[in-house]
């Protein structure tokens, strides 16, 4: 099941930018939440606050507190146990290219230790299904490479892959930007599915896609969180002038 | 990301639905003056004027459709857009209503003219002050003058409601003038439906304008209460 993830607070920068300020923010247990704002904004510096990627970079600081189902992920454990809890897609899809599609689903359990081979069959089957592309790749799991699929399905193969090491929350950063109409509407499909089972925090562009499969939505703008409300709420009738601005494309 | 040209095509259909206003309040303006010195060659001028309200009714319409496709308005645009397309259907029948009396008058010249004791050119002056003002406030993006024109259909209702009682009785007593009490009567019928039309405007005012959805009495303090940010 999915958990809440609450921010109290937080702040980061890169070097002497102080690109998120003072963030504070809930994010309800098995519902989709959607950041958007202008390029550079602080969203996705957020979502790599959420899962401890941000400190991967070297002149990176955060303060602040992050609980994830109530534990405090910067406090209370390790960056490997939080990233396993909490999955990540990207916005390339980027599964390991000279992997086959079985590995690369597999790929994160191996790592932890599995190895039984019923357990990791049984896992792949189900991740697989979960990210709607069991159907489409059954007969070639071990046989194709997770690069010789299709963006759409290589973004899928991602999804199934942060899937197996069964995390509580799932990012998505820009998921379906770099996918043509079919296949980003089998990501929303799927965004919709998951939902019931996991949190998930989308960062997009697209407004209508947030609008399409969010139930909150948050306007970020220089680093700040300017508006924090139902999607609904967020593109019908705002409450701050400065989101309005940005959704009815009055800013620049 | 500024969408000027997207903005330009909404201040445009504004620009039109204004026009098609204008239209509707003169027909009106029109049917009561032919009313009051029964001239048929205004009616014919009520009756041009209602088809090119018709017209501009499906453009209006069209160019509203094609901006919600083409370009997928939100929050303030996207309630401005629906805004326009109900204000445009209340025009369009205020543009019927004013048909409605134009053959009521037609009707008229039927029988001997007589003098009816409800006063129609003051129903009309009202109903009409009321859909100036709700096109007004449209105008001026203005929530206020919009709820203004909501508390003014009361007037236009009792005066309505007078005339009928009054021509009712009319009809009891001197049965030789139920025609023409008749056709009155369905005048001030016509003339208290502009007053609900303007009505509605005056509601998808405050809809655009504050987001809030005023309608039958209810929602009236929908707008403002979101969950602010820390900026």
């Amino acid at each position: 099941m999915g958990v809440g993830i609450e921010v109290n607070s937080l702040n980061a920068w890169y070097g002497a930018n102080h690109t998120l300020q003072d963030i504070t923010l809930h994010i309800p247990a098995n519902e989709a939440t959607a950041l958007i704002g202008p390029s550079g904004c602080g969203k996705s510096t957020f979502v790599r606050c959420l899962n401890r990627m941000h400190e991967t970079n070297p002149i990176a600081k955060v303060t602040g507190e992050v609980k994830v189902g109530g534990q405090d992920i910067y406090a209370e454990t390790s960056a490997v146990e939080v990233r396993r809890r909490i999955g990540m897609v990207f916005q390339r899809p980027n599964p390991f290219p000279t992997m086959s599609i079985y590995d690369n689903v597999a790929s994160g359990l191996r790592l932890n230790g599995f190895r039984n081979r019923r357990v990791l069959d049984d896992v792949v089957h189900k991740s697989l299904e979960s990210a709607a592309l069991w159907d489409e790749v059954k007969d070639d799991l071990k046989k194709k490479s997770g690069a010789s699929l299709s963006g759409g399905q290589q973004q899928r193969l991602c999804i199934a892959r942060a899937l197996a090491v069964d995390p509580e929350v799932l990012l998505m950063d820009e998921p379906a930007s770099a996918l043509d109409p079919v296949s980003t509407a089998k990501i929303e499909d799927l965004i919709f599915q998951l939902k019931s089972q996991y949190t998930i925090v989308i960062v997009t562009h697209n407004m209508q896609q947030a609008a399409r499969v969010a139930e909150r939505t948050g306007f970020f703008l220089n680093g700040k969180l300017v508006e924090f409300d139902s999607t609904h709420k967020i593109f019908t009738n705002p409450g701050d002038k400065r989101t309005e601005d940005y959704i009815t494309g009055r800013f620049g | 990301m500024a969408r000027i040209r997207f903005h330009q095509s909404l201040d445009d259909l504004k620009e039109r639905l204004l026009v098609m206003a204008g239209m509707a309040e003169q027909s009106i303006q029109r049917a009561v003056e032919a009313y009051r010195v029964r001239d048929l060659s205004i009616c014919d001028l009520v009756d041009r004027g209602e088809m090119a309200i018709n017209r501009m009714e499906r453009e209006i319409d069209q160019m509203a459709l094609d901006l919600l496709a083409m370009e997928q308005p939100m929050a303030v645009d996207l309630r401005f857009i629906l805004a326009v397309i109900k204000i445009n259907a209340d025009l369009e029948r205020v543009g019927d209503s004013a048909r409605t009396i134009s053959d009521r008058v037609r009707d008229l010249q039927a029988f001997p003219a007589a003098e009816m004791p409800i006063d129609i050119p003051r129903i009309a002056n009202l109903a009409g002050g009321m859909v100036r003002k709700s096109l007004q406030a449209f105008i001026e993006a203005d929530a206020d003058m919009a709820e203004a024109v909501l508390s003014m259909d009361d007037s236009v209702d009792k005066l309505n409601g007078a005339a009928h009682y009054t021509l009712l009785n009319l009809m009891k007593t001197d049965p030789a003038l139920a025609p023409q009490s008749l056709n009155a009567l369905m005048i001030s019928r016509a003339l208290e439906r502009v007053a609900d039309h303007a009505t509605n405007i005056a509601e998808d005012v405050i809809f655009w304008v504050k987001g809030a959805d005023v309608r039958h009495n209810v929602g009236a303090a929908a707008a403002g209460n979101s969950q602010r940010g820390n900026a």
